[in-house]
């Protein structure tokens, strides 16, 4: 687990929660006990706030009913039961090879492009089971994000304008699809950065930016559902911040569920957390009593950084 | 008397450990560390400058043929020559050009072509995109390789036989029944065929180095395949069609097999009589320069070598051209950018 933020002095890295908001305590739950026996000090995790409040509404937008997947003769997820709600963020974390990508994969039908797998169980989309949508349709309802940024080959215009054209119509002139683009940018936090050259090729683009067009692009097809897949692994922390402060505010537009393995990431823009453990989902909680008093004893091993 | 054993107090060497260089000499550009071939054994040496020898020696021998052929075309060819259809003559200076040929090429390259690149493209599509099943994918590769290595003389054969068939027989000059089987339709056919397994060589390589994400990019924002092979993948692979276009049309422009076999050998148009402009001049037999400069070189029929050089100086400047396009193609791609994978 990853301690404190670069303003920590020399000693060793914080092992021991400290909450703005102490959870109540319940007799059943032991404290969590700082490894190494170091006593807890001021500083360290603490300077992890939340950065969001509590949701302001909540609309069951999916439902994953005892999902397994298969791929060939392992099983990469066994038997999962959580909700997905828009007005809040879902995180889903846990160690390396824990399903959590593939249980975020399947939920838009993405782990049907890999021949070997098999789902059992059943995902509701607005009470709809996702298998009886067709794909292409459930995945513009329920668009992804990826770890590595990956624009098109096009103009940042073209970027957004692709999602946005339909399919089999008439190509769409430039200047009727221009009010669409830049509200998606908008919403995207990009807009101001790029509006003077919407030409400029997307893979010019800078690391966060590119990841932003991304995100865009995944919002111009006004979706339910958000799916992001560690979209900040591979960027800088100020491009980290400024995602995170963006998917905070799309959370009450979009059912967001985001896999992350930085914990501190979760601690601060999720409302429930769900944690998975080679393919078992060990706890689902509200992010707060999930970090601050888990009722399982592997979470706290996890979160208090015992393994991963 | 004690005697104190004094340690030297380390200092720092006076000099630096490497030779200086000395800062007039401008930098080679590679560092001292680079082994020269002085330290290898014999045998390896031997092999280097082999290496080198036969190197050299084939650019040489390229650029003699690629020199000589200009010299000698710039002396021959005349503006006029391109314009001027063959005709009967005692003298070189009296029969005329070559535009027969030179616009014999031409057609028989854009037929060809026109059939090859879709064709081509369509299967390298299905075998990246699709491939399923997998059998049916590999005997796809296998018969395009097997394409590739058939002499084209084979080929020309092989197109005797189905265009002189009572079926094709619109495709040609047909009188009294019997199919004549030869004209810019037979041979472009078979020509598309010489050209088709590079256009899909190329294609192929082009998709297969668009990384996967980019394809789950496309899916993940509800796109079909059909639309992301028309809008993204294809695009993006526009320097290898064209790649393939081009060598497909060298290949084309060059060959003669085909033409001799399947065009009619005539030296001007011979378009068949009772059909419209244009169906009665490719239904009908004619000429490329590729027959021409066989049919004009001293051991031809016509013995006309300066107008062999001058037709095969014209070949040149086809092939280059076409290769120079194909580099502005690729440099216009590549200011797009690449993506970090």
């Amino acid at each position: 687990m990853r301690g404190g933020n670069s303003d920590t002095p020399g000693p060793p890295p914080i092992r021991r929660l400290k909450l703005e908001d102490p959870a109540p305590a319940s007799a059943a739950t032991a404290p969590l006990q700082p490894l190494g026996g170091q006593a807890p000090q001021q500083g360290g995790f603490t300077a992890a706030r939340r950065s969001i409040g509590a949701p302001q509404f909540s609309i069951r937008r999916m439902e994953i009913d005892n999902v397994s997947v298969h791929y060939g003769a392992k099983e990469a997820v066994k038997g999962v039961t959580l909700p997905v709600r828009q007005g809040e963020v879902l995180a889903l974390i846990g160690p390396s090879g824990c399903g959590k990508t593939t249980l975020l994969r399947s939920l838009n039908r993405l782990t049907e492009l890999t021949a070997s797998a098999r789902l059992s169980g059943r995902i509701l989309l607005d009470d709809v089971d996702i298998t009886a949508i067709e794909p292409t349709l459930l995945r513009r309802r329920v668009t992804m994000v990826f770890q590595q940024p990956n624009p098109f080959p096009m103009s940042v215009f073209d970027n957004i304008a692709y999602v946005l054209r339909e399919q089999g119509s008439r190509r769409q002139r430039k200047k009727a699809l221009e009010p669409a683009v830049h509200s998606a940018l908008d919403r995207a936090g990009l807009f101001e950065e790029v509006k003077d050259n919407l030409d400029h090729p997307a893979l010019k683009l800078s690391g966060g930016q590119q990841q932003r067009l991304c995100i865009a692009r995944a919002l111009a097809a006004e979706p339910e559902v958000l799916l992001l897949d560690e979209p900040c692994s591979a960027l800088d922390p100020k491009s980290t911040q400024v995602i995170e402060d963006l998917i905070v505010k799309l959370r009450d537009d979009v059912a967001v569920v985001i896999v992350t393995h930085n914990l501190q990431q979760a601690y601060r823009i999720a409302d429930h957390v769900a944690f998975m453990y080679l393919g078992d989902l060990v706890e689902y909680n509200s992010a707060t009593t999930l970090f601050g008093s888990p009722r399982e004893h592997r979470t706290q091993e996890y979160v208090s950084g015992a393994f991963g | 008397m004690e005697s104190s054993i004094q340690t030297p107090l380390p200092t720092a060497p006076s000099t630096p450990p490497t030779p200086q260089r000395n800062p007039l000499r401008p930098s080679r550009g590679h560092t001292d560390a680079v082994e020269g071939s002085a330290t290898w054994q014999l045998a390896d040496r031997i092999g280097l400058a082999f290496c080198w020898f036969l190197g050299l020696l084939f650019c040489a021998i390229a650029i003699a043929i690629v020199l000589y052929l200009m010299v000698q075309g710039i002396k021959f060819l005349k503006p006029s020559m391109l314009v001027t259809p063959a005709a009967a003559g005692f003298t070189e200076g009296e029969s005329g050009g070559f535009s027969d040929a030179f616009i014999g090429t031409m057609i028989v390259a854009v037929m060809g072509i026109a059939i090859a690149l879709p064709a081509g493209i369509a299967i390298a599509v299905w075998l990246v995109e699709y491939g399923r099943p997998a059998a049916l994918a590999r005997i796809t590769e296998s018969t395009i390789e097997a394409i590739a290595a058939i002499p084209s003389i084979v080929l020309a054969l092989f197109g005797t036989v189905i265009f002189s068939s009572t079926a094709l027989g619109f495709l040609s000059r047909t009188s009294q029944g019997v199919v004549f089987g030869r004209s810019f339709f037979a041979a472009s056919a078979m020509l598309s065929l010489v050209a088709l397994p590079l256009v899909v060589a190329s294609v192929r390589e082009g998709l297969n180095s668009i990384p996967r994400h980019v394809r789950e990019a496309s899916y993940a924002v509800g796109k079909t395949k059909a639309a992301t092979t028309r809008r993204i993948l294809l695009p993006t692979c526009r320097p290898q069609v064209a790649t393939g276009a081009i060598l497909g049309l060298g290949r084309i422009i060059g060959d003669t097999a085909i033409i001799l076999v399947l065009l009619g050998a005539t030296q001007n148009f011979a378009p068949v009589e009772g059909t419209g402009f244009p169906l009665n001049y490719l239904r009908g037999a004619g000429t490329t320069l590729t027959n021409f400069v066989y049919e004009a070189s001293p051991t031809g029929n016509l013995n006309q070598p300066q107008k062999a050089y001058a037709a095969a100086f014209v070949l040149l400047l086809m092939v280059l051209a076409l290769n120079a396009a194909a580099d502005v193609v690729h440099r216009r791609a590549r200011k797009v950018g690449t993506w970090s994978h």
